[in-house]
């Protein structure tokens, strides 16, 4: 499947990508042993469509990168954090709907 | 607004199965799933009750051939999150939050979800230690020690699974006695990193930041306990996924739908399948059964207008 706009982030690129970004970035911690993770990857992949210019997306896989998900505490996954100017503005845990992520991103944006 | 002959909320076994039927009796039908196909099955790490696979299936692998065969079929399937459903005349109005639709005939097949205990700690610490969900958070826990909340058939198979990575795992459980499948309670109360602590219950999830231990309440009459843990699995069964259909169609007083035994409510042409119906046992092998009564049902139903 195609991956339209998202970007791979990694424990290097981590800062520059996300932390650094001039626009509020949105990055779904996953594994691929994780159900539910699997389960909100096409909601993530239409709000990289959706909000292209607007929102940063990235996908963080935990299994490669364990000292991302390690900073900022993750012990569940799915996890999604909403940064902003390199601040967490929100942390979602579990497969949500997309109602739920629209409702985060629009107060960030 | 196209009209069509039915709409199957939810993509778990239930939903797919009616839409395997729907879609070879040649209705014009449309599946509305939330996330990905799948449902509860899909944190389900290993399923060996579900006939037709000898040596078991992965609870992922097995939705996915699900949604495939479904699929085959040219069954529709959308992402969206219902919202409500309403009535115009025979028509049923489904409004989710992208859009709305209309349908002759309805199947609910939206599910459960895991309950939560209601402890002090529990909302606080949820992805930080507390988790309802083994194949997704156990390889956290590596090496250490953690609690499994429940006596089930699910907290005795994820108790089971969560002793590949943790040391220690002690069973939380308000009986003397398990209520798992024998075979399940007989692997678990021999495996060696199991152990149970009986007529007990959680009372508060305690941690700064990450869940640090938990207070256990005994209900035998013997002091309190705490346990130093750094995780939390909470398998105390399900509530069904119905706040959305509050007066709308009959509940039983857990939430659950009552329908008759060919999946009908009260309300003609609106179904029931699956883990959302008030029902004796709440399986996947059930959930197909009710799917395919359900579509057939249905079938039935627009014959008849």
């Amino acid at each position: 499947m195609a991956e339209k706009n998202i970007e791979q982030v990694t424990d290097e690129n981590f800062q520059t990508e996300i932390l650094d970004a001039s626009i509020p970035a949105l990055v779904d911690f996953w594994a691929v042993w994780c159900g539910p993770c699997r389960a909100i990857a096409p909601v993530v992949e239409e709000l990289a469509v959706q909000y292209e210019g607007q929102l940063k997306v990235g996908k963080c896989n935990v299994d490669e990168n364990p000292k991302t998900p390690a900073q900022f505490g993750i012990r569940a996954i799915p996890t999604l954090i909403l940064f902003k100017k390199g601040a967490v503005v929100e942390q979602i845990t579990g497969a949500v709907s997309k109602a739920t992520l629209e409702t985060a991103i629009k107060k960030a944006l | 607004m196209e009209t069509y002959d039915l709409i199957i909320i939810g993509g778990g076994p239930a939903g797919l199965t009616a839409g395997i039927y729907a879609c070879r009796s040649r209705l014009n039908t449309l599946l509305i799933e939330k996330l990905t196909p799948g449902g509860q099955v899909l944190i389900t790490d290993w399923v060996d009750n579900y006939p037709g696979f000898p040596e078991g299936i992965s609870g992922f692998d097995l939705v996915d051939r699900m949604r495939r065969q479904a699929e085959r079929f040219n069954l529709p399937i959308v992402s969206d999150e219902i919202l409500s459903l309403s009535f115009d005349g025979p028509n049923k109005i489904i409004k989710g939050y992208q859009t709305s639709y209309r349908s002759r005939t309805v199947i609910i097949a939206s599910g459960a979800s895991h309950k939560k205990l209601g402890v002090q700690g529990e909302e606080l610490l949820t992805g930080k230690g507390v988790s309802y969900c083994a194949t997704c958070d156990g390889p956290f826990y590596q090496g250490q020690d953690i609690v499994v909340v429940g006596g089930g058939d699910t907290a005795v198979q994820e108790a089971l699974y969560l002793t590949r990575f943790a040391k220690k795992v002690y069973l939380i459980h308000r009986r003397d006695q398990l209520r798992a499948a024998k075979i399940l309670q007989e692997k678990a109360l021999s495996h060696p990193a199991i152990e149970p602590v009986w007529k007990a219950v959680v009372e508060e999830i305690f941690g700064q930041g990450q869940v640090e231990g938990v207070k256990i309440k005994k209900l035998d009459g013997t002091p309190g306990i705490t346990l130093t843990v750094q995780g939390a699995f909470v398998f105390i069964g399900i509530q069904p996924n119905t706040e959305w259909l509050k007066g709308v169609v009959p509940f039983n007083d857990q939430g659950f739908i009552k329908t008759n035994d060919t999946m009908a409510t009260p309300i003609p042409g609106v179904f029931a399948a699956g883990d959302v119906r008030c029902k004796l046992l709440w399986q996947i092998s059930t959930a197909v059964g009710d799917g395919a009564t359900a579509a057939f049902a249905a079938e039935r139903y627009l014959e008849s207008l």
